[in-house]
């Protein structure tokens, strides 16, 4: 039994539009599983319906189990509110795009990374601000303390975003969901933020499912991947398999202007030589 | 994300445009407490003595300023520094008193109405819409109407009219807070409702509603005056800035001083409650709180 299974899952607004249809794709334990498609396919809306969270009015159908070991199967469409809570956090967590938003704008940064650590470890005091502190240099954020006494508009969007990411790891979740969490930074910082997840992941033999509309960014930290239409897969199977042999007319055109960018590159990189 | 970057990485222009703002801000804050901390003074004072007794009615009638009677007495011959001082005291409580009903049933209120979706949301809305259109004063004299006249039933009516206003705006203010990512973030990390209104609706809303609530007190201590001079606030021998109002008019090229003294106190209390909501606001807010 895998760690995550999506079964048919549709997604319906509440003026009766579909917005995700027959869904269906398993993420094992431990594994990296990517989310491919682009704005409006619906990455974001199957990342919020695995954490029973879609917004007011709309409704989920299918099934979502998550079978985290110690705390048993699940089914999330359905399930009830205080089931879903005892859930969330623990069984999977995500990291947002925006870290800006992500973060409480009137709350310090210690006090936010404090909060999940205190309910899912019940740690208190002197306990609580050492594993805080921790918590902060595992994403790699230099002067711990300092972040931690600092509101979010104090720091960088690479900090904020190790910051969520510090936030969204703290329960100690089998599965981390990162729904585009490099779009929103620069380059050079999204590679920094790359290759932390991929560490931190690897590290605590988490699963990961990463959303985002970059093959080669995804294809960077994932092994199988789905890539999503207007709501519907259209592709989907172990990483080098669609990159070398897309079927979908979309599989296909994602494949082949990554391809370009990097021989575009490639070029350039030539060209500076000679 | 640029513009950020842009800001903190000038420190100097940034200080250079935000120096003055905060000067001025602090100005209006110190201001503000030295007005409302003169009414409040003279209210606390009176609690323990006052020059004449409020009933005493010994003193010759609209005597000008001099001794014994400092400012002078009204026209049942009422010392007219004692009714003053026991006015600081009503004034302030009709502003605290319909401050703390309304703002606690309005966010309250407003905090379920957010909450709302489709037509219940609906519904609320259209219900507050209507309760605010409805004017403060006729609501409390409605409420002062239907109960005997004190300073109860003002509180009541003010307070009531008030978390209306109160309401609507906190409603508004929760939709937009919680639309944002970092609720999505914390309900994704298993924190319940309850705690999330606790630990982000009512901080994010707080600096908002706290400085609308400032603002409501100086009308609070306006309608209060008004009831009265209308006879419909705390009766005698409670005395009220707005009573004296009225009860002086009528002799006010005799003895300005009745007129002109109750009508000082409340102009100085309400700019002194303004000025300190406006200057609080930057206190309440972090993220205006800019490195200095």
């Amino acid at each position: 039994m895998s760690l995550l299974e999506v079964t048919g899952l549709g997604v319906r607004s509440a003026d009766g539009r579909d917005l995700i249809s027959d869904l269906s794709f398993t993420v094992d334990a431990g594994s990296r599983f990517g989310l491919i498609g682009e704005s409006g396919s619906g990455k974001s809306l199957t990342a919020l319906a695995i954490m029973g969270l879609l917004p007011p009015g709309m409704t989920a159908s299918g099934s979502v189990a998550l079978d985290v070991p110690g705390m048993g199967r699940t089914e999330i469409v359905g399930a009830r509110e205080r089931l879903l809570n005892r859930l969330r956090g623990r069984a999977a967590s995500v990291v947002f795009q925006e870290p800006l938003t992500a973060l409480d704008p009137l709350m310090r940064i210690g006090h936010q990374v404090a909060e999940p650590l205190r309910r899912a470890q019940g740690l208190r005091g002197q306990a609580l601000r050492e594993a805080v502190t921790t918590a902060l240099e595992e994403v790699r954020l230099a002067e711990p303390d300092r972040i931690a006494r600092a509101y979010p508009h104090e720091i960088s969007g690479g900090q904020r975003q190790r910051v969520a990411i510090a936030m969204a790891l703290a329960c100690r979740p089998a599965l981390l969901i990162a729904d585009e969490p490099t779009t929103a930074l620069d380059v050079t910082v999204q590679a920094e933020v790359l290759a932390l997840l991929d560490g931190l992941v690897s590290a605590r033999s988490m699963a990961l499912l990463f959303i985002g509309h970059d093959l080669a960014v995804v294809s960077g930290i994932t092994d199988h991947v789905l890539i999503l239409k207007d709501g519907t897969a259209v592709e989907s199977g172990a990483l080098l398999d669609v990159v070398n042999a897309p079927r979908h007319p979309y599989a296909r055109e994602l494949v082949s202007s990554a391809r370009e960018l990097d021989a575009a590159l490639n070029g350039l990189d030539g060209g500076g030589r000679s | 994300m640029s513009a950020e970057q842009a800001l903190i990485g000038a420190p100097d222009e940034q200080e250079a445009q935000a120096a003055p703002r905060h000067v001025s801000r602090s100005v209006t804050l110190t201001i503000g407490c030295v007005l409302v901390g003169v009414i409040v003074l003279v209210a606390v004072v009176s609690l323990f003595w006052v020059p004449f007794a409020p009933e005493d009615t010994s003193g010759r009638r609209l005597m000008p300023p001099g001794l014994p009677h400092l400012l002078g007495t009204d026209k049942l011959g009422r010392d007219l520094l004692t009714q003053l001082m026991i006015g600081a005291r009503i004034a302030l409580a009709a502003g605290a008193g319909s401050v703390v009903l309304g703002g606690v049933i309005g966010v309250a209120a407003g905090l379920a109405a957010g909450f709302a979706t489709r037509w219940l949301d609906d519904v609320v809305s259209a219900l507050l819409d209507i309760l605010i259109a409805f004017p403060t004063l006729l609501l409390a004299m409605l409420v002062a109407a239907t109960r005997a006249a004190s300073l109860t039933s003002a509180i009541v009516a003010i307070g009531l009219a008030m978390s209306a206003i109160v309401a609507r705006l906190t409603r508004v203010l929760v939709k937009r807070v919680l639309a944002h990512d970092f609720i999505t973030a914390a309900r994704t990390s298993g924190t319940s409702w309850p705690r999330v209104v606790l630990e982000h609706v009512l901080p994010n809303i707080w600096p908002t509603v706290s400085v609308n609530l400032a603002l409501q007190f100086g009308l609070a201590v306006l309608a209060e005056a008004s009831l009265s001079y209308l006879g419909l606030g705390a009766p005698p021998p409670n005395a009220s800035w707005g009573r004296m109002l009225q009860e002086a008019q009528a002799s006010v090229f005799i003895a300005p001083v009745g007129v002109i003294a109750p009508g000082v106190l409340i102009v100085v209390l309400v700019i002194g409650v303004n000025l300190v909501a406006d200057g609080f606001r930057d206190v309440a807010d972090p993220t205006r709180r800019r490195r200095r």
